[in-house]
């Protein structure tokens, strides 16, 4: 009686445009970022949006806390950087640019065994048998050097084969669209896999697995089914990363990898589809600008990891999509003059913080080179109390300007978040 | 596998055993439902009847006896194994997707059974038969209106009837309904009560139920569960008259009971 309803299926523009300006950024970026650090960061990201958007099919999607999700980027990653060497060796004839699904097939299989174990349980439980199941493949990596390299790894040579069309993936700028065309085809894939029975069975159980047993699904088959799917594409992206670097080491499948890509998955925001790769941009840029920039870039970074799941636990995808509501509803120009005030505040806050920090790093790892230390244009002496009592007092001031300021705004974010509400249910504000 | 006792029966219990350490919740209760027949289980409080229904649902295994769907045993078979025969159970305490939207709910109820089962090669947006069916569903349990609102935000009652669409929504012909009407007021239970009849139309149907103007209105039977006993399977009447029934429970219900008919 309500089937005309589905018969009228207009296109979705707003969809297709957000596809079309998601692959015009990945078309244009290097022509807009064109020095080779930020074509190498360029391509880095590339990966990082494919594994961690993988993660977060687990992880958001799934409810699957996963400490070991490196495991299937690195195994495929060493899958894809042996295949390049028995290319290379003319053993195999395989185009690199199929490689990245010999990586893909690689994280597929691992997970396919691996996680039949794993998603035997869920909650805790899951998330103990991943780190177990983790550590285990890291010890196993320096228990067979012929397959991991032992402490070099394992480097190739990503220039063989027969050149297609001129295309040699010589030059970096053809390997970025390599990655950018394997980008832009996993993420699209990994949405429709949102929309599909799987998809939104796995959605059903995060939830509320027990409901989902009454419903007819075996939800042990639902986590194990989307793990290797997660595993295939996280595969994918450790080929990619194989063909990027032509090295691989034993560390692409270590428990730090696995902790970045939980920590920026959920920086980016895991409960909206396009949160992880906000996230991934994000991993690039703290490791590898962030880390020249300073040696306590970890510090930053955990200090930023804390403050977000305490706040704003939906990561920065929430807070863009919390604003994008506000906007909606045109209130958002209300909020200016408070962000605006939260802007200066937070940075004042964070320069006054970052160079006490600098200091200590400064007094603790650089001694030798005298009590000067150089921070934003400034000259500091570490070893004046002075410095210290300045900094000391520009801090609590900041923090208790910022305090003020954050009040104005939470009571203010308060009542526009009660107007909407109120328009919502159609009731007069009074 | 049917045999001529048991052709025509939707659900059987057979002398069905559940203990916890050492106390015996289900003592050898039998029970046999007809097809298409609508049963309210009754009894007091800590009777067994949410065990009971754990017991038929799967989610907890019989510590012995039988239990048989269409003359099928079911004992010991999983949750999901007993409701694609055929059996779907709602629960006490709304038990839903919270993240999910109403229709989303719904949908998710009706996926195994329309053989959607484990696709992700298949848009959900594209399978007109199951949006259909979901947009069937909605209209019944009367939640048109909140279609594409998320769960979290349903009022009780309407939470109370997501939960019995989502249970009734695969197709399952046993339906089993934990205390549906708990926690409503007296006019909201009267619409639902119509709404029970109506979803459960040419289904076998067994009901905890606590409210005995329910009871009476709904139930072609009564089973009266005391100690984990069935101790009168009988037609409304019959149960009202029964000595063993006014002896066990003597007091609270049957005081309900009969201010139930006096209110009709």
């Amino acid at each position: 009686m309500t089937r005309d309803v589905y018969q009228f299926r207009p296109l979705n523009l707003g969809r297709w445009l957000l596809w079309s300006a998601f692959a015009f950024v990945l078309l244009m970026a290097p022509h807009v970022f064109t020095s080779s650090l930020s074509l190498t960061m360029l391509s880095q990201m590339g990966t990082a949006i494919i594994v961690c958007l993988s993660y977060n099919m687990l992880l958001g999607q799934g409810g699957m806390l996963s400490f070991g999700h490196a495991v299937y980027s690195g195994l495929g990653a060493f899958a894809a950087i042996h295949t390049l060497n028995k290319v290379g060796a003319g053993e195999w004839a395989v185009p690199v640019s199929l490689i990245p699904i010999i990586g893909g097939l690689a994280g597929l299989l691992v997970a396919s065994l691996l996680g039949a174990v794993t998603t035997k349980k869920s909650g805790n439980t899951f998330a103990m048998i991943t780190l177990g199941v983790g550590e285990l493949v890291w010890n196993m990596s320096l228990m067979l050097p012929e397959f991991f390299g032992g402490e070099g790894g394992i480097s190739s040579n990503r220039v063989v084969g027969h050149p297609f069309m001129g295309i040699t993936f010589g030059p970096q700028i053809q390997v970025y669209y390599l990655i950018a065309v394997y980008c832009f085809i996993c993420t699209v894939l990994m949405f429709a896999f949102t929309q599909t029975p799987l998809g939104r069975m796995l959605n059903a159980v995060r939830d509320n697995p027990e409901r989902v047993e009454f419903i007819g699904y075996d939800t042990q088959r639902v986590r194990y089914f989307a793990f290797m799917i997660a595993g295939f594409f996280a595969g994918v992206a450790g080929g990619l990363y194989a063909i990027n670097f032509e090295i691989v080491t034993a560390e692409v499948v270590g428990a730090q990898r696995s902790g970045a890509y939980l920590l920026f998955t959920f920086l980016g925001g895991s409960l909206f589809f396009f949160g992880p790769i906000i996230g991934a941009v994000l991993l690039v840029l703290a490791s590898v600008m962030l880390s020249e920039l300073t040696k306590a870039w970890l510090l930053y970074l955990g200090l930023v990891f804390l403050f977000m799941v305490m706040f704003a636990p939906g990561g920065i995808a929430s807070l863009l999509m919390m604003n994008v509501r506000v906007a909606a509803h045109g209130l958002l120009r209300r909020l200016l003059a408070s962000y605006a005030a939260l802007a200066v505040t937070g940075a004042a806050v964070v320069a006054v913080f970052a160079a006490m920090v600098e200091m200590v790093y400064h007094i603790k790892l650089n001694e030798a080179l005298g009590p000067m230390m150089k921070f934003a244009g400034m000259e500091l002496n570490t070893r004046s109390g002075q410095t210290w009592a300045v900094a000391v007092v520009a801090l609590l001031v900041g923090v208790g300007l910022f305090e003020l300021v954050r009040r104005r705004f939470a009571r203010q974010w308060h009542q526009i978040q009660e107007e909407i509400e109120a328009r919502l249910a159609r009731v007069p504000v009074v | 596998m049917s045999t001529p006792e048991t052709a025509g029966l939707a659900l059987e219990l057979r002398q069905l055993r559940k203990s916890f350490g050492k106390t015996e919740i289900i003592r050898g209760a039998e029970l046999a439902v007809k097809a298409g027949e609508r049963v309210a289980l009754i009894g007091p409080n800590g009777a067994g009847k949410s065990t009971l229904f754990n017991l038929i649902s799967g989610r907890m295994a019989p510590s012995s006896g039988e239990v048989l769907l269409h003359g099928e045993p079911i004992h010991g078979c999983t949750p999901y194994d007993i409701n694609r025969r055929g059996l779907a159970r709602s629960f006490q305490v709304s038990n839903l997707f919270p993240r999910l939207t109403v229709f989303e709910n719904i949908r998710c109820g009706l996926l195994w059974s329309m053989g959607e089962r484990y696709s992700f090669w298949r848009f959900l947006s594209r399978m007109d038969h199951v949006n259909a069916r979901a947009e069937e569903v909605l209209d019944m349990i009367r939640l048109r209106r909140k279609r594409d609102v998320h769960v979290s935000q349903l009022t009780y009652a309407e939470q109370r009837a997501l939960e019995v669409g989502v249970t009734i929504a695969g197709g399952g012909n046993v339906i089993l309904l934990d205390e549906p009407t708990a926690g409503m007021s007296k006019s909201e239970t009267a619409n639902f009560v119509k709404l029970i009849r109506e979803v459960t139309e040419g289904k076998t149907l067994l009901t905890v139920e606590h409210d005995m103007g329910v009871v009476f209105g709904l139930a072609d039977r009564i089973a009266v569960l005391v100690y984990g006993e069935v101790i009168a399977f009988d037609t409304p009447e019959n149960v009202r008259a029964n000595e063993r029934v006014k002896e066990a429970y003597l007091g609270s219900v049957l005081a309900q009971a009969q201010a139930a008919e006096a209110g009709v």
